[in-house]
């Protein structure tokens, strides 16, 4: 067994971090909540899943960690996701741009998953650009078993995070003040 | 007596569309080219805030400009978004305790606003129209009081209704405003309805995207790399 790395040691907690962030994305919840998913989650080496469900009306079952499955628990909100997606080994994503950046910026692996109910789905554009520079995985709810499964860790390419500075640059020599 | 002061309107009438007509063509040929300015005072600054990512944008822009230039700060954001003026007061008050105001000089504190939304996430584009003459007129009344010399902005629907307003306040003659328009990071291939609108009305000083690829699609646009 590659990619998934640390499969069978005991004692060892490996987490998948689910966030939809303020959004309602039941499709997503349903998704890894699925046995389907719980499996290949549980064959890549994770022993939990924490699921941040948002407005969401899709109750996932809570499951004990116990040999042979993955252990599953939930919550609706949290005021800050950071202390999370730090100790997950994995993260599964809505797309919105927060929680992508912040997830890459800590140099986590992460699959973001494309709510394609949402109106004006432009969302979609960033996980695609990001995936094709190898920096995420992108999915969809009905294809997420088979990213999972055919994902590799070790082919993704460490985000470098942008610079705003640049653009003060641009304003502050287009107002003519001096840039230093 | 009456027919005198109608002929006169019927003179002045003409006059002064021309004159306005004559004012904007000035201010669009102006819109873009840079400013010049001596004395290195501050500027008023407005910043555009929204949910959905454009916050953390804006306030990674704000961190690294000069605190006492660019001030005072006013913060807008949409009536129905109570995180991002938060995140703001966080940035803000970080600032505060590092003790950034230079000694001596009298800075403005900043000061956070919230505006009617002209358009929600998802709402058509006909009903939109409605609440955007409401978020109009918010915004007008929210620029006439800050009246603002720089506002930078990334994209949220509510930056149409007050770069629009401050435009209109800068053909007026009522004050002069830089627009430094960023689209979002999110937009890859296509600008949102926000930017479309302001790179076609020309009305942006500086446009700048995030994507080269964009870059490319819209010539004016300017790329200086990414934010986030």
């Amino acid at each position: 067994m590659g990619g998934g790395g640390g499969d069978g040691e005991s004692g060892r907690r490996r987490i998948v971090f689910v966030t939809v962030g303020t959004t309602c994305f039941d499709a997503l919840v349903e998704a890894v909540d699925s046995e389907k998913v719980k499996e290949a989650l549980w064959r890549k080496g994770f022993t939990h899943l924490l699921i941040q469900m948002g407005r969401g009306t899709y109750i996932p079952s809570k499951v004990a960690a116990e040999d042979g499955s993955i252990a599953v628990d939930y919550f609706t909100f949290s005021p800050s996701i950071a202390d999370f997606l730090r100790s997950a080994s994995l993260i599964i994503s809505h797309a919105g741009s927060g929680s992508i950046f912040e997830t890459l910026r800590l140099g986590k692996p992460l699959i973001v998953v494309v709510n394609e109910d949402l109106m004006d789905n432009h969302q979609s554009e960033l996980a695609e650009e990001l995936a094709d520079q190898k920096h995420l995985f992108c999915a969809r709810p009905q294809t997420l078993c088979e990213i999972i499964d055919a994902m590799d860790l070790e082919s993704l390419v460490p985000y470098t995070p942008g610079d705003a500075l640049p653009v003060a640059k641009l304003i502050n020599n287009f107002l003519g003040f001096p840039t230093d | 007596m009456g027919c005198d002061i109608g002929g006169i309107v019927c003179y002045l009438f003409p006059i002064l569309v021309s004159l306005l007509l004559i004012r904007a063509a000035y201010v669009w040929y102006s819109t873009g080219k840079p400013r010049r300015r001596a004395d290195s005072e501050s500027v008023r600054t407005l910043i555009v805030l929204g949910s959905g990512g454009h916050t953390a944008e804006m306030l990674s822009i704000v961190n690294v400009l000069l605190k006492d230039r660019f001030a005072p700060r006013f913060y807008v954001a949409a009536a129905t978004d109570n995180m991002s003026l938060q995140k703001a007061r966080v940035l803000e008050d970080s600032l505060v305790q590092h003790g950034e105001p230079s000694e001596g000089k009298k800075i403005e504190a900043s000061q956070y606003m919230q505006i009617y939304r002209s358009r929600e996430v998802g709402q058509s584009y006909v009903t939109s129209i409605g609440t955007t003459l409401v978020a109009i007129a918010h915004a007008v009344w929210l620029v006439l009081k800050i009246r603002p010399e720089v506002i930078i902005c990334n994209g949220p629907g509510t930056c149409i209704p007050l770069c629009v307003s401050a435009f209109l306040f800068k053909i007026l003659g009522v004050k002069w405003s830089c627009i430094f328009y960023v689209e979002s990071i999110a937009r890859v291939r296509k600008l949102s309805l926000s930017g479309l609108l302001l790179y076609k009305l020309r009305m942006a000083d500086q446009f700048v995207v995030q994507w080269p690829q964009l870059q490319k699609k819209y010539p004016r646009a300017l790329y200086e790399g990414r934010l986030m």
